[in-house]
């Protein structure tokens, strides 16, 4: 074991710091500032640009893919170094780089890389996620949404559906859908992958309100949406597969929004107890903050322990899921902490007080990692079922063909 | 960055599993609690030959010169096993403190003796309730006087390392001025005695100030023993609710169940994360240790809690009984959760490695 970086990985660290002081500063947003989501987004590809002109873009992607073909470690190296600065990231460009390539490098074939890979990664082409409807969420494969033959003999697709929770559809340029291809046989086996340009006729968008006020993510409307056959990523009735692809993108990659205990305690020490004392030398919040810490850290380790796995070439498969099921529930309970140790103060602060600001989001905000990119209850059953080989959950459903299903 | 086991260290943990597998299984742990045994001495024997007590002592002291984390590997098998041995009395707690305060002579007299497992030493520093490391005791002149209790393996120790104010002596334990009781153990395995001294001979070590070091790199032990233990107890649960059917059929298959386990495994991976860069930090970076340790005894003990628990739950009647094997996991824990100090001393630990976080009263880490 090793905790140190390597000779190279030392100098990787070294050029990614140093391009990282040269280039970041001027993309940072203001902590706190909320700004318009149309500026938002203009942003996020002003700093993919920024990645891409730097060679720093699709770090693990391979070279003949526009990548730069280099392992994990220097991936985890870079994102360490980055999130040292207040970045426009976000989903609203990792849906691209973390679900849509990766889907498209692996089921796609040469046109649709030449096609989609290099704008992505340049900030040129953002992307939606358009797989959750109203009954498929967890149970992503009861999607009802439909593509049929058009019957002008042209091999397009006409699509007619829902989906809801798509994030970012409403600004980003295209989007990577999940659809019923063949209702007559089992649920899993009749969906099929499409890759759909956002300005297609028949799709309209309709922002969400949120309960953190924001309104990020939409209800999505494919109306007679018409899909060029060579928009198809994957053959016909491999939409299952591709899906797994881009989860898997989504668990590994979605350590990205959490937010650290530390700031935490340096809360608790400005915030004023009894006596001259800060809310630091509180028994209670003491035991309390330092358990999530010691959490925290842990499932920093863990993630260095998967990262090593990857790369050596092993897959972590569903130890992923132990992680963001670790820090989705830690991060709601530190944050809740956070506001009671703040006092009232936590419910109305000083406009001024943009920590306490953050808080209440952040607050708010956790509630997103323990539903989306595989719920909690979701995580314990894959969990006990493929780490622990637990029997598997009673299907109702099971090789029954789509269209019987109640 | 390379953070996993190397392939040597795996080797050694099976080597140290396979051969705990075979010589300690459930049974005997039984049969070691009937006949009110102190220990598995045939075991320590072998533990001794095959070189795993000296494991982490420098070869100059009849070691094998290995790291803090080589010792991990093996205590953490000796955690899954539940072995009778008093390996972290002997090997973890006062070998060390030997290492880290005792004089040249001291430790040539003593360490190669303990690597070998010919001499076992007790750890004797708590004082009744209350804090681990007591302030009831007196060295005056060469001459120790007080009560150290409870104190784990003193009966069949030769030797005490004994916590007196912020330093550490040696006793002898076979001298008129030492009375050993034993007293009531709830860890079955384990002997726990009241050890009296009216003045009896005590050797000072001269290292001063070690005593926090010497509890963050136990704690480190501790940590992995836990583990073990857990990963146990998480396997134990797992195969019997996988063999019991209910209302038709496994009660694996409920999700109450594999939920609970789930969260039992994720917890193990957090602690066990925790320990190894623990473990590596002990050795390689000092300055991380105090935060490290005490993150990985947090927890470690944490998971060993939830893992020892929901492991008798889900056995149901059969988990209270003497012939499940849940109960040595379910008392050994609680000898873990209080071996180097309780979580308020863990916390202080870890917040005030921190930097900034020193809160103004509780900064001093003392009190184990
Ligand atoms: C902020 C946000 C952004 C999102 N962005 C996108 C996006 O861009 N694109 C997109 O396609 N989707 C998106 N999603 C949707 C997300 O993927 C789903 O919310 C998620 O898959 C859960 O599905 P659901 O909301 O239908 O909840 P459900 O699946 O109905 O879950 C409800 C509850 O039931 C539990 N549950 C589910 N299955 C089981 C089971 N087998 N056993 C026990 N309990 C179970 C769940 O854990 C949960 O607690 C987003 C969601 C959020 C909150």
């Amino acid at each position: 074991m090793d905790f140190n970086d390597t000779p190279a990985e030392a100098a990787f660290r070294a050029e990614a710091r140093g391009w990282l002081a040269a280039h970041a500063p001027a993309h940072e947003l203001t902590p706190g500032l909320k700004i318009p989501d149309t500026e938002e987004a203009d942003r996020s590809r002003a700093w993919m640009r920024e990645l891409f002109d730097g060679g720093w873009s699709g770090l693990t992607f391979p070279k003949a893919l526009g990548g730069r073909g280099l392992t994990g470690i220097e991936a985890v190296i870079f994102s360490e170094e980055e999130s040292r600065y207040h970045l426009p990231k976000g989903p609203f460009t990792s849906i691209g780089t973390g679900m849509a390539l990766p889907v498209i490098a692996k089921h796609g074939n040469d046109a649709q890389r030449a096609q989609f890979i290099e704008p992505t990664l340049k900030g040129d082409l953002t992307w939606c996620q358009l797989f959750s409807e109203p009954s498929a969420g967890s149970d992503l494969a009861n999607l009802r949404t439909k593509a049929v033959r058009a019957e002008d003999g042209s091999g397009d697709w006409i699509v007619n559906g829902q989906k809801v929770w798509s994030s970012w559809a409403h600004l980003t340029d295209w989007g990577i859908l999940v659809v019923r291809t063949d209702p007559a046989v089992p649920k899993h086996k009749g969906l099929t992958f499409f890759v759909v340009d956002m300005k297609t006729p028949g799709i309209e968008t309709r922002p969400i309100r949120q309960i953190s006020g924001m309104s990020e993510f939409n209800e999505t409307f494919l109306t007679d949406v018409r899909i060029p056959d060579a928009n198809r990523i994957g053959a016909i009735g491999e939409g299952w597969a591709c899906c797994m692809t881009v989860l898997m993108g989504e668990r590994l990659g979605s350590g990205a929004h959490r937010s650290g205990v530390e700031p935490l305690i340096a809360m608790a020490a400005r915030t004023p107890a009894h006596d001259g004392s800060t809310m630091l030398d509180d028994r209670a919040v003491r035991l309390a903050l330092a358990d999530a810490l010691a959490e925290e850290q842990g499932e920093r380790f863990f993630q260095a322990r998967l990262r090593t796995m990857v790369s050596k070439g092993e897959n972590p498969g569903a130890l992923a899921g132990m992680i963001k099921l670790a820090y989705a529930g830690r991060q709601q309970k530190a944050l809740g902490l956070g506001m009671e140790l703040r006092g009232l103060d936590a419910i109305a602060a000083d406009p001024a007080d943009s920590a306490t600001a953050d808080l209440q989001y952040d607050y708010i905000y956790s509630t997103v990692m323990r539903i989306a990119g595989g719920a909690d209850e979701v995580l314990r059953n894959q969990i006990a079922e493929r780490v622990l080989g637990m029997p598997g959950e009673v299907r109702m459903d099971k090789d029954i063909p789509f269209e019987q299903l109640k | 960055m390379d953070f996993d086991l190397s392939d040597e260290q795996k080797m050694l943990a099976d080597q140290a599993r396979g051969l705990l597998a075979e010589r300690t299984p459930y049974d005997r742990l039984r049969k070691l609690i009937d006949s009110g045994a102190e220990w598995d001495e045939q075991l320590w024997r072998e533990l001794g030959e095959m070189g795993f007590l000296g494991a982490n002592i420098p070869q100059e002291f009849g070691g094998l010169g290995m790291a803090e984390l080589d010792l991990g590997v093996i205590a953490q098998e000796l955690g899954r096993a539940n072995a009778a041995v008093p390996f972290f009395s002997s090997i973890v707690l006062a070998a060390d403190a030997i290492r880290l305060a005792g004089s040249a002579a001291q430790k040539a007299e003593w360490l190669p003796r303990l690597a070998s497992g010919e001499v076992i030493a007790c750890f004797a520093s708590a004082e009744g309730p209350g804090p681990l490391l007591g302030q009831g005791t007196q060295l005056t002149d060469g001459k120790l006087s007080g009560a150290k209790h409870p104190v784990a393996d003193a009966g069949i120790a030769a030797l005490a390392v004994v916590q007196v104010g912020d330093g550490l002596a040696l006793v002898k334990l076979d001298q008129p001025g030492v009375t050993r009781t034993r007293l009531d153990s709830f860890d079955q395995l384990r002997a726990h005695y009241r050890i009296d001294f009216a003045d009896a001979l005590a050797e000072p070590m001269p290292g001063a100030g070690v005593l926090a070091t010497l509890l963050d790199r136990a704690a480190v032990q501790a940590a992995f023993e836990a583990v073990g233990g857990s990963e146990a107890c998480l396997a134990m649960g797992r195969d019997y609710t996988m063999g019991r059917t209910m209302f038709g059929r496994p009660l694996a298959g409920y999700q109450a169940i594999k939920h609970k386990l789930a969260d039992v495994a994720v917890a193990i991976e957090l602690a066990k994360s925790n320990a190894y860069f623990a473990g590596w930090a002990a050795e390689c970076s000092a300055d991380d240790l105090p935060g490290a340790a005490a993150s990985a005894r947090l927890t470690a003990i944490k998971a060993f809690e939830m893992a020892a628990r929901e492991n008798l739950q889900v056995h149901g009647g059969i988990g209270y009984t003497f012939e499940a094997n849940c109960h040595f996991y379910y008392r050994r824990e609680r000898m873990l959760a209080v071996i180097v100090g309780g979580r308020g001393y863990w916390a202080d630990r870890l917040l005030n490695a921190q930097p900034g976080a020193q809160g103004q009263t509780h900064s001093t880490g003392k009190a184990a």
